[in-house]
């Protein structure tokens, strides 16, 4: 091939060559075909905005603020909304109202409403409130689990157990959570046959999906892809959900990653809410404008409307007195770019 | 492909297979291994710095590109020979050419938007220049006051005069996924562009997503309509990280067999289109992702970290890099 000179190649546009090559268009097409990427066509977005991203807000959330700020999530699109989480209010003051917001909030018949129950006693507490959804937190790295919720990896499963299988006989759906899916504040790297092994416990026990978290936002394409093709082999890609925080800025191209190898489920939290509590003054959560953004771009649906979650973060961050995370939500603030804006991309 | 090279005159000379092999190899295909080794073109010093509200001291400004050097960076823009009437921050174009210290083996490319600039870029030491063309003929019109043919004319007058001197040029196009007075721009006129700056004498053309409106499936499109005009060798990628995709974007171009990337110490250089906005994305968190990747830089991250703190330091601004802000408590 190199032995043509260059200005042979490129003397000649596109558009000459197909005037003498009619079967050039129809060749390139069937070789992009074959080589370009596979993207789902619909993408399930899980807000967990009210819970993991206010639970990591150092201002406290009044009661009132929080019922809003479900209720405008429920009015987007939105079909999962992470609500609260059942734990000692000792542990998580932020979530201490977790029974009043449950039964205050006005329940969209097109929105699920999971709650965090990380053990038999929140469970029931939960399901007393009225809770219709759970979800349970397993971790990949023994001394990140041993420090957050002081018991070993099998220990934490075990309690789990006792929750799905209750949950099973109340018909009430389990969501599992692996947090350092791609790397352990205390231990670093995680193996990826580490992770698929408690992805596959916790479907194994009846999780109807588990969602892989970054919880540092470590992870870069090239792990993120390794751990996925480990976790491929043992839970299907439709069980699966990436949960990537965006504290080295990787987010986005994690997600695009997972994107291209069949994952069709992405967490993420309205405005970029909840810091990372391992990286004093970073970000966490990435933002649900943010990807939403992307995935509309590219041509992939979710159902949801980025104008009015981006109303939802503009709400949230006046009632805590900070800025958006959002960096869609920050470009759209300028208005007079705004209506170019949406000629390109809504 | 098993057929006798010949030494046709003309592409129109090549038989069906032989023009196969000749697309497959200039044409950009997705799904092709990441590139080994990804070159990194540091606009921090004149992008970054020209699109900073606050005027920053001649010194701060070499010092900053002493330090890049010291990163292990192996392009950095250093200025820009506009007229200073127009860009304040780049008044001292002479000094700071003539200040900082060069690395063997870095390259110091400036802007040279016309004749002049560039005869005054090389009296001043330059042995690299770039210059600046739009996608867009309202975004050429509002920017340097005419058409897009109009500007080519006046780099083809560049070219000229750099080939006789034996100056590298080093083309750009800006507004390549989205202009902020059009909306949408063809990627067949993005193709257009590029193909004439290549074919003027720029060795390596930089696809600029200006407003950083585009995402990846955009980026695949744009470059696929590119790469039929100008080799995937020759191009690069200059992502604005405006609405958060220059990542996801930078990812679908190494994909896609691209392996130059621009980008902006501490992500320097905000949007004049969306006020308060970001701008270029920041090289530390495009160096931690290739890095993740296992792709080659010759970057030091540390060094690269202390020169963005540096610069944040000197412009009492934080920085935008995310790699930088997350320092970890444990």
């Amino acid at each position: 091939m190199g032995n043509f000179p260059t200005t042979v190649k490129h003397c000649l546009s596109y558009e000459e060559l197909i005037q003498d090559y009619p079967w050039l268009a129809r060749w390139l097409q069937e070789e992009k075909r074959a080589l370009t990427h596979e993207y789902p066509e619909f993408v399930k977005i899980v807000e967990v905005g009210p819970r993991d991203g206010l639970q990591n807000e150092k201002e406290m959330v009044p009661t009132g603020v929080k019922i809003q700020l479900i209720d405008m999530l429920s009015e987007t699109g939105l079909s999962v909304i992470e609500a609260t989480s059942f734990v000692s209010s000792k542990w998580v003051p932020q979530m201490a109202d977790h029974t009043e917001v449950l039964q205050a909030i006005h329940r969209s018949s097109h929105v699920r409403y999971p709650v965090l129950t990380p053990n038999m006693h929140g469970f029931q507490d939960a399901v007393a409130a009225g809770a219709t959804e759970v979800a349970v937190f397993g971790s990949a790295s023994e001394t990140f689990s041993r420090k957050n919720i002081n018991c070993s990896i099998d220990e934490s499963i075990l309690r789990f157990e006792e929750v799905i299988c209750t949950a099973k006989q109340r018909q009430i759906p389990v969501r599992g959570y692996v947090s350092c899916a791609l790397g352990c504040p205390y231990e670093g790297p995680i193996e990826s046959t580490k992770v698929a092994e408690v992805v596959k416990r916790l479907y194994e026990l009846g999780c109807y999906e588990v969602s892989l978290g970054d919880t540092i936002g470590v992870g870069t394409p090239g792990s993120m892809a390794k751990m996925l093709h480990s976790v491929k082999k043992e839970v299907p890609s439709s069980a699966l959900a990436v949960h990537c925080h965006d504290t080295y800025g990787q987010a986005l191209a994690n997600i695009l990653t997972a994107l291209q190898m069949g994952i069709c489920t992405v967490d993420s939290s309205v405005a970029g809410l909840g810091g990372c509590p391992y990286a004093q003054g970073a970000s966490g959560n990435v933002s649900t404008e943010d990807v939403l953004y992307m995935l509309h771009g590219m041509g992939i649906k979710t159902g949801v409307d980025l104008s009015k979650v981006i109303e939802a973060g503009d709400f949230i961050c006046k009632a805590l007195n900070r800025k958006t995370n959002s960096k869609v939500a920050q470009a759209r603030g300028d208005y007079s770019v705004h209506c170019h804006m949406k000629k390109i991309n809504t | 492909m098993g057929q006798k090279v010949r030494n046709p005159e003309s592409i129109r000379d090549l038989t069906s297979e032989e023009l196969q092999g000749v697309l497959s190899g200039v044409g950009a295909s997705a799904g092709k291994a990441l590139p080994q080794r990804v070159k990194i073109v540091e606009v921090g010093p004149r992008d970054g710095l020209q699109n900073e509200k606050t005027l920053v001291p001649t010194e701060v400004k070499i010092h900053l590109i002493d330090m890049l050097s010291e990163a292990g960076l192996p392009v950095i823009e250093a200025t820009s020979f506009v007229s200073p009437e127009w860009v304040p921050q780049m008044a001292d174009q002479v000094e700071v050419m003539k200040g900082i210290n060069r690395r063997p083996g870095v390259s110091y490319p400036v802007l040279t938007p016309n004749l002049k600039g560039f005869q005054a870029a090389v009296k001043a030491g330059a042995a690299e220049v770039a210059i600046f063309g739009a996608a867009s003929e309202l975004f050429s019109k509002k920017n340097i006051n005419c058409s897009v043919d109009e500007s080519l004319q006046r780099f083809e007058e560049v070219t000229k005069a750099a080939k006789e001197a034996g100056v590298r040029v080093r083309g750009y196009v800006s507004c390549v996924l989205g202009c902020p007075y059009e909306g949408q721009v063809s990627p067949d006129k993005v193709a257009q562009v590029a193909k004439r700056l290549y074919s003027m004498g720029c060795y390596e053309i930089s696809l600029g997503d200006t407003i950083g409106v585009g995402t990846p499936g955009g980026m695949a499109e744009l470059l696929e309509a590119v790469s039929r005009e100008v080799p995937v060798d020759a191009l690069a990628v200059h992502c604005h990280d405006t609405y958060g995709q220059a990542l996801a974007n930078i990812l679908i171009a190494l994909q896609m067999g691209i392996s130059v990337v621009d980008s902006s110490v501490a992500g320097l250089g905000g949007c004049p289109y969306a006020q308060g906005a970001s701008g270029n994305v920041a090289t530390e968190d495009v160096v931690y992702m290739l890095h993740g990747l296992g792709i080659q830089t010759g970057v030091d991250l540390p060094k690269l970290m202390d020169a963005g703190a540096f610069i944040c330091r000197s412009l009492n601004r934080k920085t935008s890099s995310k790699v930088a802000q997350a320092t970890c408590k444990l």
